[in-house]
């Protein structure tokens, strides 16, 4: 027998966790459509038993909708089954999760284009074109 | 004084942009056991955050401590280096030795006086200076020259925070906590055997967000992540309650993953994070892997009796509420839990 393999419990999955917390998104939803006001729940600071987050990932299902971000690490930005609720895993260069959250909005913040990039991307952009002879400015023009 | 650079500085010269800025700003609040919707008020704060110079001493200890930090996922270690901290001194991680090492801790207390963080790992031994010494300064020495200039110490392991192994019965080096003998400058204690690295990064973490130390409990330990205790926050919980315990390691109790009170768990006494912020990358923890929480984040956790012995029949209490508690499994359980914290706040009096 393999000594380095894994140990993995019998314990069959639910403790009751995920049910609660499906109620909170759905009074979270409820936030939303009423006064527009969005919702982070950070999965960190929840006791899930083993397999319960997988369970509440399975509850929540796939949407239409999934990103990936490259900063800092990689993450996953996907709205689940039900529109309006998002599920987004952040990890560390290393390829760590450092950060699991449900997101309940319309359209996460880190999606959005930020200001400061945008600023600086404009500033880039200028220099490129200010600083490029006429093979750039012919490519640009295609 | 030198200029110091702003987190946001450095970030923006290392191309990092607003996204990759407000995931780190997620994972800082979510370290610091923060709600969410403080990101935007940790970016701000972060962003004018300038490092601060850190001098992590080592004293009777097994670098079990720093094995821990090395491990820490979020941030990693040398993203926290470059990054969040200056590490100005640290004689297992550093490059230098003898006196240029010293000579590199010399400097950083003067660069940065009164402004750099104290980090102690280990036990300081007042029965013989020669018992652990650096450079040949005793331990004693390094630690009182050192905080002399510090904002704050930062005890990380059970060792710096009480005395850990090296003050276990009958303690032949005579070895004190940090707290034990600083007592002119801030203290907190980062227990455990060894502590959660995103503990230790979280205190940190803190002091650079915010300029200033967490709340610490009547132990020294920061709340956000000592204010609860692991029985609290256990996923085998609902099991106490219901009176389903094992009985042994291999019996049927312990593979449906019962409650393991009766083979000696200490988590109803025991404070800290484990069953949240989980280890190795958020795995698991010990009770997730099977065994019993042996309450090493606690003060003297070495000399309360044995390990595998129930709190009920340890030096934890007298034995008969949490004993009934045990066995009956009904809602005695925190009661029976307060009267152990009780006797745990008493043993530390006592110690």
């Amino acid at each position: 027998m393999n000594s380095q393999k894994p140990v993995r419990s019998a314990i069959p999955y639910s403790r009751g966790n995920v049910k609660p917390l499906l109620n909170e998104i759905i009074h979270a939803l409820d936030r939303l459509l009423d006064d527009d006001e969005p919702t982070a729940i950070d999965l960190a600071s929840l006791p899930f038993a083993p397999g319960e987050l997988e369970e509440l990932e399975r509850a929540l299902g796939h949407g239409e909708l999934k990103a990936e971000l490259d900063a800092l690490g990689k993450s996953v930005i996907r709205e689940t089954a039900y529109p309006g609720v998002w599920w987004l895993e952040h990890r560390n260069t290393a390829g760590e999760i450092v950060g699991r959250y449900i997101e309940i909005t319309r359209t996460p913040e880190i999606l959005m284009s930020q200001d400061a990039d945008i600023g600086a991307g404009r500033a880039r952009l200028r220099d490129s074109f200010d600083n490029s002879g006429p093979e750039f400015n012919k490519e640009a023009g295609k | 004084m030198k200029t110091i650079p702003t987190l946001g500085d450095i970030l923006q010269a290392q191309g990092v942009s607003r996204r990759g800025f407000m995931k780190y700003c997620a994972a800082t609040a979510s370290l610091l056991a923060l709600p969410p919707a403080m990101v935007p008020r940790i970016a701000n704060a972060l962003e004018q955050a300038r490092r601060p110079s850190v001098i992590w001493l080592s004293f009777q200890e097994c670098t079990g401590c720093t094995e821990s930090l090395t491990r820490s996922s979020s941030p990693t270690l040398e993203g926290l280096i470059f990054d969040s901290i200056s590490l100005d001194y640290h004689h297992t991680l550093q490059a230098a030795s003898g006196d240029a090492a010293e000579a590199a801790r010399h400097a950083a207390m003067e660069e940065n006086m009164g402004q750099y963080l104290v980090l102690v790992d280990g036990s300081i031994p007042m029965g013989n200076p020669g018992f652990s010494t650096i450079a040949g300064i005793s331990n004693y020495d390094m630690l009182m020259e050192t905080v002399e200039g510090a904002a704050a110490v930062v005890a990380i392991g059970s060792c710096a925070a009480f005395g850990g192994i090296p003050g276990a019965n009958p303690n032949p080096t005579g070895a004190v906590s940090v707290q034990d003998l600083v007592k002119d400058k801030p203290v907190v204690n980062v227990p455990g055997c060894p502590p959660i690295p995103m503990v230790i990064t979280a205190v940190l973490a803190q002091f650079l967000t915010f300029g200033q130390l967490p709340e610490l409990d009547i132990h020294g330990r920061p709340m956000a992540f000592f204010g609860q205790t692991i029985h609290d926050r256990c996923y085998r919980r609902p099991f106490y309650e219901q009176g389903k315990f094992a009985e042994t390691f291999d019996d049927e109790g312990a593979r449906k993953g019962w409650c393991l009170f009766k083979l000696g768990c200490k988590g109803p006494i025991t404070y800290n994070a484990c069953a949240t912020v989980k280890w190795n990358a958020g795995t698991s923890f010990p009770i997730e892997s099977g065994h019993p929480c042996l309450g090493c984040s606690e003060p003297g956790f070495w000399d309360k009796g044995g390990f595998y012995a129930p709190l009920s029949t340890g030096k934890f209490d007298s034995g008969e509420k949490l004993a009934g508690a045990a066995v009956a499994g009904v809602a005695l359980g925190a009661a029976a839990a307060v009267a152990g914290r009780r006797r745990q706040a008493k043993y530390t009096k006592e110690a």
